[in-house]
């Protein structure tokens, strides 16, 4: 088995990024959890851009969420709201760090996986939403901080929540249908 | 359904003639003076622009009208937090404070934060009509390609007109699978409680990414087949060389961008805010 390189861009990983952005973006736009907290949707689109990510590594994983994301905006509002599209798109690049270790195409996702995939998503989240997208709003659109930390602080669990229950989910259904490394026998003579 | 909200309809006029390059360049380059500049006087007059640019293209108001109501719901929800989070932000900016009127001690609302959060406002708003005509009258192969004759690598653009490729056919699945799991009883309403809901969700979700996964294997394989990437350089069939226009255009671009960068630090003292309260 050849070991996975982390920055590798072969055909499947453009395809895989450029049909993975597109699903993105129509979750993005049309499958969102209300919450019950006005204006509160849970995305789940997130829980996909995390589940690709951690199938096709981080490039792909950023370019989901950068293009998806930059794309349901400009569809749905005709301008983009950058500092939002950068943190989405650095939080599937570190999602989409877990690439190496994971094995869901062999069909393997066991405990540890899903504690490594959740601790790994939860600090992508915690940076992009936290960290990042805040700073970049205040920088780039001079917002006033403690409105911007809130609503990063929202949109951190909200998605942590979806990239959490969503993308484990999906990674544990698809790594049941692949066959395992190893599940053949020969046959005894 | 919604899937009219992204169709690109073919027209022959100055604006539709222009390369993507063009449309993508002087998009960011008016993105970028606003995003950057807090002086109301200059982003309306970016905004006069971006709406002569709008009208030139001939694009129909209807074709549009969705989005317009999104974002005013979108601006209207920015308007009210803002204010219930910050209401004397504007004061914090400008130095000053000029009373209107009060509901509380807290909630107290003044010139300056008013001329704050219209500002803030005309700032999305005047984006508006410029990214709604990108979105309209780019041909999505033709700027893939000169998104890669202006340095891009060409696998990341060709990542990019896939995306733009498949995302109709991807509304349509998802539109197949929803109505599906819909006749089957699956609501997706506020009637169900939230953990159903999410299951349901989660049952539209994962057909449509199994065969998301399947048309990948599908394509990767065929293009594999035809040594894609197997070079440096490819050619585009649709890519045109940039013409007069375009270069008009791309300078309008730079000349509204280098006005904003203008006003901040010739007119406005080095500050990204006009301030008209300090005489």
């Amino acid at each position: 088995m050849e070991k996975k390189k982390l920055f590798e861009f072969k055909t499947r990983t453009i395809v895989a990024t450029g049909l993975g952005a597109a699903l993105f973006t129509v979750m993005f736009m049309y499958l969102k959890v209300p919450t019950g907290i006005p204006e509160t949707e849970i995305q789940t689109a997130y829980g996909v851009g995390g589940f690709f990510a951690a199938l096709f590594g981080p490039i792909a994983g950023f370019l989901i969420q950068f293009i998806g994301h930059a794309l349901s905006d400009s569809v749905q509002y005709g301008s983009v709201w950058w500092s939002w599209v950068v943190a989405s798109g650095i939080s599937g690049c570190i999602v989409g760090l877990t690439y190496r270790r994971l094995k869901v195409d062999q069909g393997i996702f066991g405990a540890n996986d899903i504690i490594y995939f959740n601790v790994m998503q939860l600090i992508a989240n915690a940076i992009a939403w936290i960290v990042i997208a805040p700073v970049l709003d205040i920088v780039i659109y001079s917002e006033p901080a403690n409105l911007v930390f809130t609503q990063g602080l929202v949109a951190a669990i909200s998605n942590a929540v979806s990239t959490g229950v969503i993308g484990t989910i999906l990674l544990a259904l698809y790594s049941r249908t692949r066959s395992q490394k190893g599940s053949l026998t020969k046959e005894e003579e | 359904m919604k899937t009219k909200l992204f169709d690109y309809i073919e027209r022959d006029n100055v604006i539709f003639r222009l390369s993507g390059l063009t449309k993508l360049i002087c998009f960011i380059c008016m993105t970028f003076s606003v995003m950057f500049s807090y002086d109301i006087r200059y982003i309306l007059f970016v905004t006069v622009l971006s709406c002569i640019f709008f009208w030139m293209s001939k694009l129909k108001f209807r074709q549009i009208r969705l989005m317009l109501i999104y974002v005013a719901i979108f601006l209207a929800l920015n308007f009210v937090l803002t204010y219930l989070f910050s209401p004397a932000y504007g004061t914090e900016i400008y130095g000053t404070t000029h009373e209107l009127f009060r509901f509380s001690n807290r909630y107290t609302v003044t010139e300056e934060q008013l001329l704050y959060q219209i500002t803030k406002i005309m700032k999305y708003a005047s984006m508006v009509p410029m990214g709604m005509l990108f979105l309209l009258t780019t041909n999505p192969s033709e700027f893939a390609a000169s998104l890669n004759r202006a340095g891009v690598s060409y696998k990341a653009t060709y990542a990019l007109s896939l995306t733009l490729r498949y995302f109709p056919d991807i509304i349509r699945e998802y539109n197949d699978i929803a109505l599906a799991q819909q006749s089957r009883g699956l609501d997706f309403s506020k009637k169900e409680k939230f953990g159903q809901r999410v299951k349901n969700v989660v049952a539209v979700m994962v057909p449509l990414i199994l065969s998301t996964l399947e048309r990948i294997d599908l394509i990767s394989n065929a293009m594999d087949l035809r040594s894609f990437g197997k070079h440096k350089k490819r050619t585009w069939y649709v890519a045109e060389p940039l013409k007069r226009n375009d270069f008009i255009a791309i300078a309008i671009g730079l000349l509204v961008l280098l006005g904003s960068l203008a006003m901040t630090f010739f007119v406005n003292g080095g500050s990204r805010f006009w301030n008209p309260f300090i005489k």
